[in-house]
């Protein structure tokens, strides 16, 4: 009951949170350098890792492919199934689940290490709220990236199921009929509706950290804890999440 | 170094002018602070007349900090209320209305800005000028509190002192209407508590700023204040001039303001005395 409770009470915070950054949204403009600085911290600093992450992905999924299909005489679709499960399921998802690690984690802890060390209240009693200055520069700018980083992961997968597909031998299907089917079935719509998924996900691991950094009380030892449940409970939302997103994009 | 306050108060453009300061007060009443069930603040009711410098004093521990905190609106009491110039601090209309500086007791300098970006923030987030105009107030009041040489330094590399210079300093950019300060001079020598002494009567005395400080500092109390309160474990036990207070035959008040110290019989004897009586 308790346990209730405490999760009815964070999904409050985290939709007050939510509408108290967007009614500040007209003072993007103004804070044009800190989003600008925001897109470079979330974006540009997490390509290397989801370019490789993605790249392997993308080898093993041709690599099992292959192995299943030789069986059936299907080895020709193998770009298909490469480019569909990466465009729907795997490029937003891997991509959401790096940036909880990497970018949830990091804001989890500034922000809890603001709070910690009041410089949060100082904010507060300068009359500068934090949804204004510390959480809407990070929504906006997860909003800008996060259809890149998946369009990045996408590509790079894709392409790391084409090496697969023609340099392993009991693969060994040309390059250009691996990017013809792959082209054949997927649709320019499967990689719009990856990139919805990632927006939601990346949108839900961005708040959701930021309230959880934000509610931090106690000492220099919470910020540790407060990073911890940040990561923990974007990857448990990103999962549910991704069910139910799918459900409803169908 | 050092140059007095008032004089640097003289001239045209500096953090202080412009400052139609209609003066504000404070209001405390009745109010009471738990944390988890531990009562910190009792029933403390008292109020800071515009343009009056209140002291609070109290041993460590008594709850000036948290007091501070109810005042500034970043906590409601757990009941009584507060109000600055008639309303409630923790909304935020009252501080579109109200500029209301506090310095931390602990500075809580933003550390991911270098010292000159902390004072400006204020000023820039508030679009009051252009960056030449914000960088004239800035230096000019890095200058009073003599830490031009630190501007570009970030947090992390200052003293406890300098924090806390740059904790008024950054106070005093926002022109304030009420000025809450925790312990203003606790880690400063006596040169500087002297400036700091200088800003808050100027600050009174030519802006109408009114004063809310916590200290420990005798001295800095006795001189400075209109009034003076002590907090006890939560409770005001006495509120006066501070003549009041030093004519006062209150034990407690007489103890707290001159206290004895007994070198022959340090506190840890008595411990070895208590602990061979036990044995
Ligand atoms: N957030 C909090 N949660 C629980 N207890 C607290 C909290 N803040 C303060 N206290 C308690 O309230 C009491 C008063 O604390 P406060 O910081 O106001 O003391 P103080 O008078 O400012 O002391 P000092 O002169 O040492 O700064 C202390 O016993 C402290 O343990
Ligand atoms: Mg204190």
């Amino acid at each position: 009951m308790k346990r209730i409770v405490s999760i009815l009470e964070g999904v409050g915070s985290v939709v007050q949170l939510l509408v108290k950054s967007v009614s500040y949204a007209p003072t993007l403009p103004r804070q044009w350098a800190r989003f600008v600085e925001q897109c470079y911290l979330i974006g540009y600093t997490t390509m290397p890792i989801v370019s490789i992450l993605s790249f392997f992905i993308g080898t093993v999924l041709a690599l099992e492919a292959g192995y299943s299909m030789e069986g059936f005489g299907a080895k020709e679709y193998i770009g298909s199934l490469v480019g569909l499960s990466m465009a729907r399921e795997l490029g937003p998802m891997m991509t959401s689940v790096l940036l909880a690690g990497r970018v949830g984690s990091a804001i989890t802890a500034e922000l809890a290490s603001m709070t910690v060390y009041q410089e949060v209240d100082a904010l507060t009693v300068m009359n500068i709220p934090a949804a204004r200055m510390l959480v809407l520069p990070r929504l906006a700018a997860i909003l800008v990236m996060m259809p890149v980083l998946t369009v990045i992961a996408n590509i790079v997968g894709w392409f790391g199921g084409a090496v697969v597909a023609r340099y392993v031998s009991f693969v060994g299907i040309s390059s250009e009929s691996y990017f013809a089917a792959l082209r054949h079935y997927t649709k320019f719509k499967d990689v719009i509706y990856g990139m919805e998924k990632a927006e939601v996900f990346g949108f839900v691991v961005v708040l959701v950290c930021c309230n959880i950094g934000l509610s931090t009380r106690g000492g220099p030892r919470e910020i540790g804890a407060a990073v911890t449940r940040g990561v923990v409970v974007s990857l448990i939302l990103i999962l549910v999440l991704d069910y139910f997103v799918t459900k409803v994009l169908m | 170094m050092n140059e007095p306050a008032t004089s640097a108060c003289s001239k045209t453009r500096n953090p202080f002018t412009g400052v139609e300061a209609n003066a504000v007060g404070v209001r405390v009443d009745a109010i009471s602070k738990k944390y988890d069930g531990v009562t910190v603040l009792k029933n403390v009711t008292f109020d800071v007349q515009p343009g009056e410098i209140f002291v609070m004093m109290g041993p460590s521990g008594s709850g000036k900090s948290v007091l501070l905190r109810q005042i500034s609106g970043l906590e409601y009491p757990t009941s009584g209320t507060v109000t600055v110039d008639g309303m409630d601090p923790c909304l935020e209309e009252t501080r579109y209305r109200v500029r209301i500086g506090l310095v931390f007791q602990a500075g809580a300098l933003f550390n991911s800005l270098s010292v000159y970006d902390n004072l400006a923030l204020y000023p820039r987030e508030h679009r009051s000028g252009g960056e030449a105009s914000i960088r004239e107030k800035v230096m000019h009041a890095l200058r009073i509190l003599s830490l031009e040489d630190a501007a570009r330094k970030f947090p992390s590399e200052l003293s406890g002192g300098m924090k806390k210079r740059v904790s008024i300093a950054r106070s005093l950019v926002m022109e304030p209407q009420l000025m809450l300060y925790d312990e203003p001079t606790s880690e400063l020598d006596p040169v500087m508590s002297a400036t700091i002494s200088e800003i808050i009567a100027t600050l009174k005395n030519e802006y109408s700023v009114t004063s809310l400080v916590v200290t420990h500092d005798r001295a800095l109390a006795l001189t400075i204040a209109n009034r003076v309160g002590i907090l006890m474990a939560g409770r005001l036990v006495t509120l006066g001039t501070a003549d009041d207070l030093r004519s006062s035959t209150d034990p407690r008040i007489v103890d707290f303001l001159n206290p004895k110290i007994d070198i022959e019989h340090p506190r840890f004897k008595k411990l070895e005395a208590q602990e061979k009586d036990t044995s």
